[in-house]
């Protein structure tokens, strides 16, 4: 039996690849936002696993620093090293911020470094230009797509870094590309206060006679000194021994520090259960809405379709077609057109995603899904041209 | 009692029910023996393609019998189950316009009957093949029907309703968009195989032109049937 279904495409083929490639485009726009969606996954997996830590101590009773602030003291991850279990612990700030780039300016993840080396929990875990930070001042290695070349400057609140090595990617949870420095620069461009706001404060300091005591003289310099300095970080990161599970070595920091710990499912729960949750429900309700497009459109072309050859499904019912064969002829017709509108809405996702600013993932099993929601859609849409198609009367072409 | 060709006892057809109750068929008879091709005339609105519908079993008599080439088809009621393959297998069709598939070649606008009912693909095309030969139009046998000229493709559509070899064909006015010259030539096709492939045709038609050609006439008015001897002059 020949594929009528088959001779119908081939006879009106401009029709079913123009139609095709419209569908196709919104089929790669669907498959996009799930790339999107995925995308934003890997940049937390990304972000944790290039963290190299395997628990985050932060401020007791908040989500860590990726999703709250988070201010715990800068000394405390050298009584976290005589904790049974811990391999390593370091320091660590995330500060979001503007960075001037030119005449422009990139939104970034400044990250603050504990001193150490390649390889020192926190560092940036392979570079693809230049060298790590050797110095404890005015250096920097940046993600390369912040846009910051090797040997630029780049200007964090009062202090001008030099770009020695570009690296990638290294993003925040929202996709910001991370700039690193040494530990100390990130703890003054998170907590140092302007100029201005200094002196006003050492002279409302001086002006309290409760810290300004003339027989105590070296309390007023006391206060000053630790009003300008800033012993704080965001978190410490914590590597723990292979022997040891994390659990165990999380629960007496919790109990015996005043802590809070998040081992790594924790912290991965919190940045795609919580910081994610909403633009994923937002995600969602686009590929709904897309899909109903998506079938609306194959519906009314293959309902079309099927009102074209209502006088040829009537001649061929009247010569013994079988109901089966002609809902077979449009379900193929629906499918077809399905997989013309998929595989150009695959070669549109495939090419278009790296133009997006933010990461697309396309994942083969998304691939699948879409294929297979798509035959489904278009199963689903041919039902109403299959109903006109079966109720039309073979009589039509008599008399 | 063995009937070859179609024979119809006392059918009636009757559209809705009660006080609005009107009868397209009253008791109607008739019988088109093997080879033979017979003319179903009548003005408009006189019931002859609710009579072509119920002799193609598109639809059902209210009443009657009719039998075709030695089965029953309709009975007092009774009907046989599958109307679709009845018509595929023992019902061949020539229309007015010649409804061809616009997506099939000549040849496979043919085949596409065989395969229907089963036959290889193959052994489908040759059958049609044969069938535009000897209706002269194996020339166009690759042409779709778009670039068939009436005439070719009204042969074709005859090749169609040849080509599962039906004991009966009904020819709803086959000639109406012809010329007087094709419309013979068409009449004679019908003649020519309906006696080489042994099969009954009935031909509804108003066409003055062909008239004369049958030499058994049905007229039907008001849903009544009466039969006279035609002049059945078939030029050469």
């Amino acid at each position: 039996m020949i594929s009528l279904a088959g001779r119908d495409i081939l006879h009106a083929w401009g029709k079913f690849i123009f139609t095709g490639v419209g569908l196709g485009l919104l089929i790669g726009v669907t498959l996009i936002m799930a790339g999107v969606y995925r995308g934003m996954v890997d940049d937390g997996k990304v972000l944790l696993d290039n963290s190299g830590a395997d628990l985050w101590v932060v401020q007791q009773a908040t989500l860590g620093p990726y999703a709250e602030p988070s201010s715990v003291p800068d000394d405390i991850w050298r009584s976290l090293l005589t904790q049974p279990g811990v391999a390593e612990a370091a320091n660590i700030t995330y500060l979001t911020m503007q960075i001037e780039r030119g005449e422009d300016d990139v939104r970034a993840m400044v990250v603050g470094i504990a001193p150490g080396g390649a390889g020192t929990l926190g560092w940036p875990r392979y570079l693809v230009a230049g060298r790590q930070i050797t110095r404890g001042h005015y250096e920097a290695v940046a993600d390369l797509a912040s846009g910051f070349q090797l040997g630029d400057y780049l200007t964090i609140r009062r202090n001008q870094y030099k770009v020695v090595g570009l690296t990638r990617r290294m993003v925040s949870a929202s996709g910001d590309p991370m700039i690193f420095i040494p530990l100390k620069g990130a703890q003054e461009a998170q907590f140092l206060k302007d100029k201005d706001a200094i002196l006003m404060q050492r002279r409302r300091t001086e002006a309290n006679p409760a810290l300004n005591r003339p027989n105590l003289p070296g309390l007023l310099e006391a206060v000053l000194a630790s009003q300008t300095t800033n012993p704080s970080v965001n978190a410490v990161l914590v590597r723990i021994k292979p022997e040891y599970l994390p659990q165990a070595v999380a629960e007496p920091i919790e109990r015996w520090q005043r802590f809070t710990v998040y081992d790594r499912e924790q912290m991965e729960g919190i940045l795609i259960g919580k910081l994610i949750a909403t633009s994923a429900r937002q995600i969602s309700m686009f590929l709904v809405i897309l899909a109903i497009v998506c079938a609306a459109i194959v519906a009314f072309i293959i309902y079309t379709l099927t009102m074209d050859k209502i006088r040829e499904i009537a001649v061929l019912k009247l010569i013994g077609t079988r109901n089966r064969t002609l809902v077979w002829m449009i379900l193929q017709q629906a499918l077809v057109l399905g997989a013309i509108g998929f595989v150009v809405g695959k070669i549109t996702a495939t090419f278009a995603a790296p133009i997006f600013p933010k990461y697309v993932l396309l994942l083969p099993i998304d691939s699948i899904i879409g294929f297979v929601a798509i035959q489904l859609i278009c199963t689903l849409a041919s039902v109403v041209a299959i109903r006109m198609a079966l109720k039309v009367d073979p009589a039509e072409v008599i008399g | 009692m063995s009937i070859q060709g179609i024979q119809i006892e006392n059918l009636s057809k009757r559209f809705g029910e009660g006080d609005t109750a009107v009868f397209a068929l009253k008791d109607v008879n008739m019988q088109v023996a093997p080879g033979e091709v017979v003319g179903l005339i009548g003005p408009s609105g006189s019931g002859k393609s609710t009579l072509l519908k119920c002799l193609g079993a598109v639809i059902d008599p209210t009443a009657g019998r009719m039998v075709l080439d030695q089965q029953v088809i309709y009975d007092e009621g009774w009907k046989v189950g599958d109307l679709s393959a009845l018509r595929r297998d023992k019902i061949g069709f020539v229309f007015q316009s010649p409804y061809l598939i616009p997506f099939l070649d000549a040849t496979d606008n043919v085949a596409l009957l065989p395969m229907l009912a089963g036959v290889p693909n193959e052994e489908a095309r040759r059958r049609a093949l044969e069938l535009l030969t000897a209706l002269d139009v194996q020339h166009r046998a690759k042409a779709m029907p778009s670039q068939l000229s009436g005439g070719e493709q009204q042969r074709i559509a005859i090749a169609r309703g040849l080509v599962n070899q039906p004991p009966v064909i009904l020819a709803d006015e086959p000639t109406a968009p012809l010329d007087s010259v094709r419309a013979l030539a068409v009449v004679r096709i019908l003649n020519d195989m309906a006696k080489r492939f042994n099969t009954a045709v009935i031909v509804v038609t108003h066409d003055e032109k062909i008239i004369p050609t049958f030499k058994r006439i049905y007229h039907i008015r008001d849903g009544v049937t009466h039969e006279e001897v035609g002049e059945g002059r078939l030029p050469t």
